[in-house]
């Protein structure tokens, strides 16, 4: 079957390459680089400007993706792993030779809002242009305005890790009618000032969705928005998001939401993985209007269809009482004997969603990899948890999520020692 | 709290037995009273109460020590978890930072670190290096003595051939290290020694440019490496461990670990 999907693939892209020629023909005209740009020298130097680009950039975390482990921040150099391949990501610091140097406003406005680069390119969809195609043009301006303020850094753009044929960008020419509608965000009159902006920010700049939703095999997302999905080979679960019934964040206050996004640690839960960055570098800065509007919007979300019931879980067996042992030895000191947490220092178990994720994912990680939420201004000395990969085999970490998963209100399926045994081994990048 | 008092009482009115006995039944009750008015137990509404977590970095870092002891010992044996105890405090911060920045490698240190801000970096740090445990004995491959001679002749005099300085013109005489940012080599075990040396061959383990401990290990071979460790592994430890006052050493090579200070040649 395998060379069937291949086929398919091939027939796709000889489709693509073509639309692709034609589309990207449509584009040579006033928007080429190397015409003038109606932005000038002067707006982008304002302070004001500047300053508020400054917020927004914060806002949409550029720095995470477009910074190396110790590297200079906005040189790039960050590998993304996906499904297809690595994709590094460039510098966009304002070098000549190797960044956004010799950018108009409008070649950045074309990467940002349709995913285009500056020689006419297709841009992989790695860099969430799908959801910061909702910024309007002030925003993208400041953010310009800003970047451009910064001090050059010559570095050079990695080697893009992708093979045949995803190596061929007119071939997202068919990824881009699948799954890229290009437009502004469009408030909706019917609601709140303050539920539009937290709409904005989470569909927009905050790109929320990019990690929140389930993709398809092509990478794409057509999922229901914020419902929750496996970030593929960085092998999380990004729960869903809505507050109400059936929801990842069921019974999530205002104030929860609030927390663990401007402290990283809730009453409900704490951050950790990619979240634990997200929070670090973006939301903990959030203002607290914003933050107050992400969580209005959140609170919005309609209630979730209730899961299939678990079914008999190889239950009562053996595997979950020797997981009632270990949580009772090496657990309960810290998360408490029904899983209740101690409320600012250790997050609860019981009806936790990293403990409940369909794919049972993020509490695996949680016991291999142990360690501290994000140090935030509201929390600067986090708790921590130690990680278990050394202590543990594959067979007791699968019993004691298990127990997790079962014990006390919980009720999700029982993990296998053999996803222990694979998630043991997916780097951490 | 009158009724638990009361009880105090009578067990000093109504005690029979000698005074010797009276008096441990009456600590031992004092004991259990003092336990139940503490603030720890007095927070607690009844016993179904969640679990009391002491406010002290020690429990905050309960990740650092599952694996480096909880006073910074390091396992014993290997030291594959090394000791961090007593190590100067701009020594181990700096370590902490460059797990951060992926110039040392090991995934789960740099997993721990990765949201943890500089100020808490230092303040773990300075928590390890305040510290003080013995140091164990550990194993050490049974090598010839002229395999430990060419160990000594390296650390006390260097080789000039192969411009490798003496370890001890940077690590201190004592090889105890030199306050704020050049560690000790005594009391490290073989394996270590040998580990962190091979690290920086193998650019697993990078300091700030110039990297003169890198310049050092590549300068060494396999079986100096081996010396070298093995002779630091058997040495009699100093009666001070503690690290050497700042400014004790003048260094032969260009460090960027020390601003960059030293490099007077070998
Ligand atoms: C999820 C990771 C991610 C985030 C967040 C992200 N980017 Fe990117 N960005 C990428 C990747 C990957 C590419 C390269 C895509 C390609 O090669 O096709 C890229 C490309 C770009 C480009 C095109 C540069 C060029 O040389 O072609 C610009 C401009 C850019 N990003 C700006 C931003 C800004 C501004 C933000 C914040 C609002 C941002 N990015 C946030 C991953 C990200
Ligand atoms: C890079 C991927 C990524 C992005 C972007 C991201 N998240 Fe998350 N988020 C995760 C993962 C993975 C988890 C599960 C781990 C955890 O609970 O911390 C999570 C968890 C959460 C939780 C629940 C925490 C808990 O303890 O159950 C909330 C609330 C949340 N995210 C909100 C947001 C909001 C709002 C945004 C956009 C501003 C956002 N996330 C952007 C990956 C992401
Ligand atoms: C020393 C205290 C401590 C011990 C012991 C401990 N944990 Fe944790 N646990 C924590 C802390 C702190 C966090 C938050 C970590 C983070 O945000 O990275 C956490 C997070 C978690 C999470 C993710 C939930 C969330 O919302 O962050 C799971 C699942 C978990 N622990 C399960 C366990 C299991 C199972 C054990 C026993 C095998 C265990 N823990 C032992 C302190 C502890
Ligand atoms: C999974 C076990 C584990 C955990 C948890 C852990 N470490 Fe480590 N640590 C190691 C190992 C193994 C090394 C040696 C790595 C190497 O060879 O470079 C190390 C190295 C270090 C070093 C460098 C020591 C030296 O002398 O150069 C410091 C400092 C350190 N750890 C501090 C910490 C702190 C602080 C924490 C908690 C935030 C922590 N470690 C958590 C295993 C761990
Ligand atoms: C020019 C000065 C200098 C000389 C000479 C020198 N060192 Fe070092 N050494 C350092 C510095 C500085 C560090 C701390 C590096 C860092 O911060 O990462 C260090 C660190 C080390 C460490 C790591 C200790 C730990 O706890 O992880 C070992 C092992 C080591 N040196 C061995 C040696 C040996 C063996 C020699 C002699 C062959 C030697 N050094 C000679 C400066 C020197």
């Amino acid at each position: 079957m395998k060379w069937l999907r291949r086929l398919v693939i091939l027939i796709v892209l000889l489709v693509a390459v073509l639309g692709g020629r034609l589309f990207l023909g449509g584009h040579s005209d006033e928007s080429a680089p190397g015409a003038t740009s109606q932005v000038s020298a002067a707006t982008l130097k304002d302070p004001a400007l500047i300053a508020r680009g400054k917020y927004l950039t914060t806002v949409g975390d550029c720095v995470s993706c477009h910074t190396e482990q110790g590297g200079a921040d906005f040189a790039g150099g960050r590998i993304l792993p996906t499904p297809f391949g690595n994709i590094p990501t460039p510098n966009i610091t304002p070098d000549k030779a190797t960044g956004l140097g010799d950018w108009r406003f409008e070649d950045f406005w074309r990467a940002l809002h349709d995913g285009i680069g500056r020689h006419g390119e297709f841009l992989y969809p790695a860099f969430s242009y799908t959801s910061f195609t909702k910024v309007d043009r002030d925003d993208a301006l400041a953010i310009f305005a800003y970047l451009q303020s910064l001090a050059p850094v010559h570095k050079p753009a990695k080697p893009l890790g992708l093979s045949f044929p995803y190596n061929v960008r007119e071939g997202l020419a068919a990824w881009r009618a699948l799954y890229f509608r290009e437009g502004v965000y469009q408030p909706d009159p019917t609601k709140s000032a303050a539920w539009n902006r937290g709409a904005y920010l989470v569909q927009g700049l905050g790109h929320c969705n990019e990690c929140h939703a389930a993709r398809s095999a092509f990478g794409g997302t057509h999922a229901l928005p914020l419902s929750g999905g496996r970030i593929p080979v960085q092998d999380w679960y990004a729960p869903d998001l809505s507050s109400r019934a059936h929801g990842g964040l069921q019974g999530w206050t205002e104030q929860d939401i609030v927390d663990l996004l401007k402290n990283g640690q809730a009453a409900k839960g704490a951050a950790f993985g990619p979240m634990a960055e997200v929070v670090a570098s973006s939301t903990q800065y959030m203002h607290d209007d914003d933050l107050r509007a992400i969580t209005i919007y959140l609170q919005s979300l309609p209630p979730r269809a209730a899961p299939a019931p678990a079914g008999p879980v190889p239950a009562a067996t053996a595997m979950v009482n020797q997981g009632a042992k270990i949580y009772a030895a090496s657990c309960a000191d810290c998360h408490g004997k029904d899983g209740e947490g101690v409320a600012g220092v250790y997050p609860p178990l019981a009806g936790n969603s990293s403990v409940l994720d369909p794919s049972g994912l993020n509490a695996i990680r949680a016991v291999l990899l142990g360690g501290f939420p994000p140090t935030t201004a509201g929390n600067p000395r986090p708790y921590s948890m130690p990680p278990f990969a050394q202590k543990l085999s594959d067979a007791d970490v699968a019993a004691v999520v298990s127990y997790i998963r079962h014990a006390w209100s919980n009720d999700a399926p029982a993990v296998h020692q053999r996803d222990v045994f694979k998630y043991r081994h997916t780097p951490i990048e | 709290m009158n009724v638990r008092i009361g009880e105090v009482q009578t067990v000093e009115v109504g005690s029979s037995h000698r005074r010797g006995a009276g008096g441990a039944v009456l600590t031992a009750v004092l004991a259990i009273l003092l336990a139940w008015l503490s603030p720890l137990r007095a927070a607690a509404p009844g016993d179904n109460a969640a679990p009391q977590v002491p406010d002290t970095l020690q429990q905050r870092i309960a990740a650092c020590t599952s694996c480096h002891g909880v006073h910074g010992e390091g396992s014993p044996g290997s030291g594959f978890f090394p000791r961090l105890a007593g190590k100067p405090a701009g020594y181990l911060a700096r370590q902490l930072m460059y797990f951060h920045d992926g110039l040392r490698k090991y995934a789960p240190m740099e997993y721990m670190v990765r949201s943890l801000s500089p100020a808490y970096m230092r303040e773990i740090a300075e928590y390890f290096a305040a510290q003080q445990v013995p140091y164990q004995r550990s194993q050490v491959p049974h090598l010839p003595a002229t395999t430990l001679q060419r160990g000594e002749q390296l650390v006390t005099q260097g080789d000039p051939a192969l411009k490798v300085p003496a370890c001890e013109r940077c690590h201190g005489k004592s090889l105890t290290g030199v306050e704020p940012d050049i560690p000790g080599l005594v009391g490290l075990p073989y394996d270590y020694i040998s580990s962190q040396l091979g690290s920086w061959r193998t650019g697993t383990r990078a300091a700030a440019a110039p990297d003169c401990m890198s310049e050092i290990a590549n300068r060494l071979t396999p079986t100096d490496i081996s010396a070298v460790a093995a002779w630091l592994a058997t040495r009699q430890l100093p009666a001070d461990t503690h690290a050497l006052p700042a400014g004790s050493v003048t260094p032969p090579l260009v460090c960027g670990v020390l601003a960059g200070k030293g490099g007077d040649g070998t």
